[in-house]
């Protein structure tokens, strides 16, 4: 185990696979600065920079430290905000910290390192690729999963904005990814027998998965880490996908797009910008700028929630999963079969989701995705529709958080398409024929996040609203009417 | 120290704290240094909502590896009984539990993990017992933590039928988690003399120095309660640090090792208090222009399994019934239910914020029943000259709200608005706006009299440093700051040249809680009568020694100033010393002109009151119920405001926090008794996006007619309820859809989901023969 902290080499014994980066630079290192809110990704209180400096492009972005493993960092580097300004006596202060106290952007402060954090990334960001077109935008991004129960954000928002106007920014470097500078002192740790794997090809995945049946796959760990955090289980073996080049590729090609299974959120989100920006401005909603950043979309189909917000869109792009075993055999499933149940898929022991193959988008085609939750930002889905018009295939509709598995509206669909699919059958009869269908289709739970009336009359409301949208659209003019958030 | 420094109080200046914050080097409970041999504990928690335990059999616990010591009620060496004021709340469960989550066992082992690990080792019976878990239930049983309690003023039964129009109604507020981001948390380390050194995140260190000696029997003078910086309190930490502080001491006394106790957020979740929900009913009679001849109010809180603070929280739901608006006559009677829930407890605002909830609802109901803009119904009943009896017998005489309003309702185009907003609905088919301007007048002083009262210390060094160290509590409130600020204006110093220190219970005995708003009110002039001590004294010193008259002495620009002469504050105290005049002293403060008898339930329980009055408005999606808050103008009443920066930190995070209580937190249980709102990923508190670009908050500039520390007023509590506007705003939006005809019952927090159900009900209100919805 290697890991640079801020710029200081922790070359140690192995950790324990389920050990988190939070617990390592606490106890191990020391650095208090980092707290735990919640220990589950949820309040970003831990929010530390990872900088990869593996590949031809090094990165950096923010991680919630309480829910990533630290063995998954093995050899890259990470900042904490000790590694940023001074201790808060002596030495100067990033500009991100200036402008917090400059705008009293803290108040308890338990939350402000996190904050710090993920504006310090942002700030970095910007040295690097330029002023963001919407610097109120870009700040509430990088946020977007730091809670803060004192300020009411203002403060902190303005200090974002204030940080990225610093003109000082240019020559100064707080931020700057410490690699290639020396690295100094050591420290040992007990060695634990390490059973956390990362394999660098998929041969050797299959190699480890036959030796090891019972170990669990992880990639970015954002849900299964919960166990250990939340539920205090042990994660004794672990398989580690994040460095196997071919999971971790999007492929555009002319006809499809591969995603392979350990791509995150935040790589899909550049790869679809003008791909499909319906799907980014949905990604936006999903978890948190860090979730974003370790979170992948194999995790997420394979987790088989309910209410993920992947499965609706992929099932409405007909999307088709590469599934691969032990042995190195492959098949692939049409993702509308293989959901089975709640929670439950087609996945026999010892597979793992390679890929996932769509059509590549089309022009003329029209994509929506609607996403109900309490609250707008880095909430769980209530219900989440999704509806895709081409000219070829008409209307495809699909739905999460309507049943125990994300689920196509056939039937719905049948309604609608009925008449041709060129264009859209909507008068108002057809649709309330198609929304009876949903009705027919669906059962939805109540549970802490709805009752199960609402969403029953939700599933046809979003898709009257759909239909609203794909008339306008049709009709050659703008969508009237939506509630957009950030003013 | 070179600069010359204005004067400290009033300026806005930054958080004491602000440059640890934001390197991280600001240090809480779990960031202390881990001692050798430390342990850390978790507890066994009752599956049952109310149950008898009939056996308990623990050796699996004990025999976890890494397990150090596991005690049940039968271990403690002394009082058993950890409530605040009333009985009821045992460390560790007997023979009964009375709440899913209440912790019946506690384990102390070598780390955290482990100890939660062994936890689920336990086997224990139990027999399920009847429960009551909600305000219905109990009602219905006629259960009770207290005895009800009843504010009368006038023959208001006489009244509301005499009156020309009359409306009844029913709302349900739930409570709140508080989600302060640091969880519950505390230390202890024995000491040699047989006490405890207890390090709490607390916002009563001398609850937990008492309730720590009475559960090991030793006494007061054997415990010290110490806390630096809370991270985050908002009366979630006043009573609930107590049993975390409680148990550290217990292990740390048995073990004879330190012991820390950090609670899972779960935990955090399940085990602690948290704001009551409160069910309100209501009649009321009123005249044609909405005016209120009387009101009769039903006040039912969930106060869970025990009275905790439960008393002086529906008091203050009471209190605040009227809100700013003169009853003319009323009879308020709360309730005090007892559920098979976790014990509710202070949460900022303690019961007012649930008792406004009800007059505005009134207000708005009567003003769709009159046909006419809320605002203008508020305005009609605000308290006036003449109108200015509370149904508690106090007298309001500084008349704030009726030109604050004004002018907020000027500054913010509020009847411009309107008219827009109105056009703006005309125009669209799902998506409508709303606007109110709700106001609040917020009670200063705890209602329990003797808890008025603070205490200081402050130490003059011989360089001319300063120590000021008091009774009251950080919690991110800013009030070290304001201290600090005080000490500096009374010595003409920087705020830098001032240290304040932990707050400890060896330094400063008998504290109240840093609660009820009253922080910077109680220990800004405890320590400023510190100072005035010290000052005195160095007067004296320097009459005798210079012949000059005492008051001929000026402390300024950082300097002792008689006539020609300065020295630095240093050269001035190194004088002093070696004359022999002592450097340091005492101060003490209880509030004046307070009291109130509760059996009659009249007198003036409150020094004074804050003001403020907020417009927010929104946009619906009929469609959904989703929502979105587009501005939001506060104009808030600090009186002579001792940091602005600071006290609007204070009103935008109120603000928020009183809206996330009414839009997205929801606090849930299930049928079993069991919290399902158990995590942030199923409780929401509002993020950065939530809060509207268009947010402007001023100061209403006007010194407190009462001799408050500089004529300020307090400002902890009181912007939270400025959120009811938002909450007023969107049911604005569903009586649009009615033409303003009718207003639909909007529970609280008003999700998508509620919205979208009382948009249903204006609907039907609509087809019911009521033509003209959608405009």
């Amino acid at each position: 185990m290697r890991l640079k902290v801020n710029n200081r080499l922790y070359d140690s014994g192995d950790e324990a696979p389920d050990r988190t980066l939070l617990a390592f630079l606490r106890n191990q290192c020391g650095l208090t600065g980092t707290k735990e809110g919640c220990a589950s990704g949820d309040c970003g209180a831990c929010t530390v920079m990872v900088h990869d400096e593996r590949g031809e492009k090094p990165r950096s972005y923010t991680v919630n430290s309480c829910i990533c493993p630290v063995e998954s960092l093995r050899d890259q580097s990470v900042t904490t905000v000790e590694g940023l300004g001074g201790d808060g006596v002596h030495g100067e202060l990033h500009p991100v910290q200036e402008a917090m106290v400059a705008c009293d952007g803290s108040q308890c402060g338990f939350c402000t390192p996190g904050f710090v954090m993920s504006l310090a990334a942002l700030h970095s960001e910007t040295l690097e690729r330029g002023m963001p077109e919407d610097p109120r935008r870009a700040v509430l991004d990088a946020i977007s999963g730091n809670l803060c129960r004192c300020t009411g954000y203002r403060p902190i928002v303005e200090a974002g904005i204030r940080a990225l106007n610093n003109p000082d920014f240019l020559t100064r470097n707080g931020t700057e990814p410490v690699s290639g500078a020396p690295l100094s002192g050591s420290m040992e740790t007990p060695n634990e027998p390490c059973s956390f794997w990362q394999p660098g090809t998929e041969a050797e995945l299959q190699r480890l998965l036959s030796a090891n049946p019972e170990a669990r796959l992880v990639a970015g760990g954002t849900d299964l880490m919960l166990e250990h955090t939340q539920l205090f289980r042990r994660l004794p073996k672990l398989i580690d996908l994040n460095r196997i080049e071919s999971l971790r590729r999007i492929e555009l090609g002319p006809e499809h797009i591969d995603i392979g299974a350990a791509v995150t959120y935040t790589e899909m989100e550049t790869a679809f910008a003008d791909i499909a920006p319906e799907l980014v401005r949905m990604l936006e909603r999903l978890g948190s700028r860090q979730i974003r950043n370790r979170g992948t979309i194999g995790g997420n189909i394979g987790n088989a929630s309910p209410i993920a917000d992947m499965p609706p869109f992929l099932l409405v792009m007909d999307a088709e999963l590469v599934i691969r075993d032990a042995r190195g055999n492959s098949r692939s499933e049409p993702l509308c079969e293989f959901y089975q149940d709640y929670k439950q898929t087609t996945l026999q022991p010892g597979e793992y989701i390679a890929l996932v193959r769509i059509d590549r988008p089309r022009p003329g085609q029209w994509l929506r995705l609607h996403k109900l939750s309490k609250r707008y930002e880095d909430d769980i889905t209530t219900v989440m529709g999704a509806f895709l018009w081409d000219a070829e295939t008409g209307l495809r509709v699909a739905y999460g958080g309507m049943a125990a598995v994300p689920a196509r509206a056939w039937r719905c669909e049948q309604v609608i398409n009925y008449g041709g699919t060129a264009i859209p059958t909507l008068d108002d009869l057809t649709i309330e024929r198609a929304c009876a269908e949903l009705n027919e289709t669906f059962s939805p739970i109540g549970d802490v996040r709805a009752s199960a009336d609402y969403r029953r009359v939700m599933a046809a409301s979003l898709f009257g609203r759909a239909c609203r949208g794909l008339k306008s659209f049709a009709s050659g003019e703008e969508p009237k009417e939506e509630l957009h958030h950030h003013g | 120290m070179a600069e010359q420094p204005e004067r400290a109080a009033g300026k806005a200046s930054p958080h004491e704290s602000a440059r640890k914050h934001v390197c991280g080097s600001a240090r809480y409970i779990d960031d202390l240094p881990v001692m050798p041999g430390m342990a850390h504990i978790a507890t066994g928690k009752s599956p049952h909502p109310h149950a008898r335990i009939t056996h308990l059999d623990l050796e699996h616990v004990r025999r976890y590896p890494g397990v150090l010591d596991v005690v049940t009620q039968a271990d403690i060496p002394g009082k058993v009984d950890v409530a605040p004021v009333f009985d009821g709340d045992p460390l560790l469960a007997g023979e009964v539990v009375e709440f899913v989550g209440q912790p019946v066992f506690a384990v102390a082992a070598v780390s955290m993990e482990v100890a939660q690990r062994a936890v689920a080792e336990a086997r224990i019976g139990y027999e399920p017992l009847p429960a009551q878990l909600s305000i219905e239930d109990a009602l219905a049983a006629d259960a009770h933590v207290l005895p009800p309690h009843e504010m009368r003023m006038g023959d208001v039964s006489a009244e509301i039928s005499a009156a020309p129009q009359r409306l009844n109604g029913e709302l349900y507020v739930r409570g709140q988690e508080h989600f302060y981001l640091e969880g519950q948390v505390g230390q202890a380390e024995p000491t040699e003399d047989g006490g405890i050194h207890v390090i709490a995140s607390t916002q009563h260190p001398t609850e937990i120095q008492h309730l720590v000696a009475e559960v090991l029997d030793i006494p007061f003078n054997r415990v010290v309660a110490e806390v630096r910086r809370m991270g985050g309190g908002f009366g979630g930490k006043e009573t609930q640090a107590g049993p975390i502080a409680c148990m550290t001491a217990l292990f740390a006394h048995r073990l004879g090792r330190s012991v820390r106790y950090r609670m899972p957020r779960r935990d955090d979740m399940v085990q602690t208090g948290k704001r009551h929900d409160f069910l309100n009913r209501w009649s009321v009679g009123f005249d044609d222009q909405g005016v209120i001849h009387g009101l009769d109010l039903m006040l039912a809180g969930k106060c869970g399994y025990s009275a905790d603070l439960s008393q002086g929280i529906v008091d203050r739901a009471m209190f605040h019934a009227d809100n700013a608006y003169f009853l003319n006559t009323a009879r308020i009677e709360g309730l005090r239910c007892r559920t098979h829930t976790v014990s509710n407890t202070a949460f900022r605002g303690f019961g007012g914020p649930q008792g406004m909830m009800a007059i505005e609802t009134v207000i708005e109901d009567i003003a769709r029943a009159t046909g006419q803009d809320p605002l203008d119904v508020r305005k009609r009943n605000l308290y006036s000259p003449g109108r200015d009896e509370t149904p508690y017998g106090q007298t309001v005489e500084q008349h704030v709200l009726p030109e604050l309003v004004e002018r907020l309702e000027a500054d913010s185009d509020y009847r411009g608005r309107r008219a827009g907003i109105e056009a703006f609905n005309q125009k669209h088919r799902y998506l409508k706006k709303g606007l109110a301007l709700t106001p609040v007048k917020f009670g200063i002083s705890f209602t329990v009299k003797h808890l008025n009262q603070a205490g200081a210390l402050l130490q003059l060094y011989t360089d001319g440093s300063l120590m000021i160290n008091h009774g009251g509590t950080e919690m991110g409130q800013g009030l070290f700051t304001k201290v600090q600020q005080v000490v500096a204006s009374e010595f003409g110093v920087s705020r830098d040249q001032v240290m304040v220190t932990s707050t400890r219970t060896d330094k400063i005995p008998n504290t109240s809680a840093t609660a009820a708003s009253s922080g910077s009110d109680l220990n800004g002039m405890a320590a400023r009568d510190a100072c005035q001590r010290v000052r005195g004294v160095l007067c004296e010193f320097a009459a005798s020694e210079f012949g000059v008259e005492p008051d001929a002495v000026r402390f300024e620009r950082g300097l002792v100033v008689i006539g020609e002469r300065e020295w630095t504050l240093g050269e001035f105290a190194e004088l002093a010393y070696t004359h022999r005049v002592p450097l340091f002293a005492t101060g003490f403060y209880r509030t004046p002109k307070i009291h109130y008898n509760r059996e009659e339930g009249k007198g003036r329980p409150f020094f004074y009151y804050a003001n403020g009055a907020a417009v927010s408005e929104v946009t619906v999606d009929t469609a959904t119920g989703e929502y979105r808050v587009e501005r939001v103008d506060i104009l808030h009443d600090v009186g002579d405001s001792l940091n602005p920066a600071i006290d609007i930190g204070q009103i935008e995070g109120g603000f928020v926090q009183g809206m996330g209580w009414l839009t997205t937190e929801e606090l849930l249980w299930d049928n079993q008794g069991r919290v399902i709102s158990n995590s942030p990923s199923n409780y929401k508190i509002p993020t950065a996006g939530d809060v509207p670009a268009d947010f402007r908050v001023s100061l209403y500039d006007r010194p407190n007619n009462e001799e408050t520390i500089y004529l300020s007023k307090a400002v902890g509590e009181p912007p939270l309820m400025l959120a009811i506007s938002v909450w007023a705003a969107l049911r604005d939006a569903c009586a649009a859809t009615t033409r303003y005809r009718f207003s639909p019952r909007l529970d609280t927090p008003a999700t998508p989901e509620r919205v979208y159900w009382a948009l249903r009900e204006c609907e039907t209100f609509n087809l019911e023969g009521h033509s003209g919805g959608h405009g």
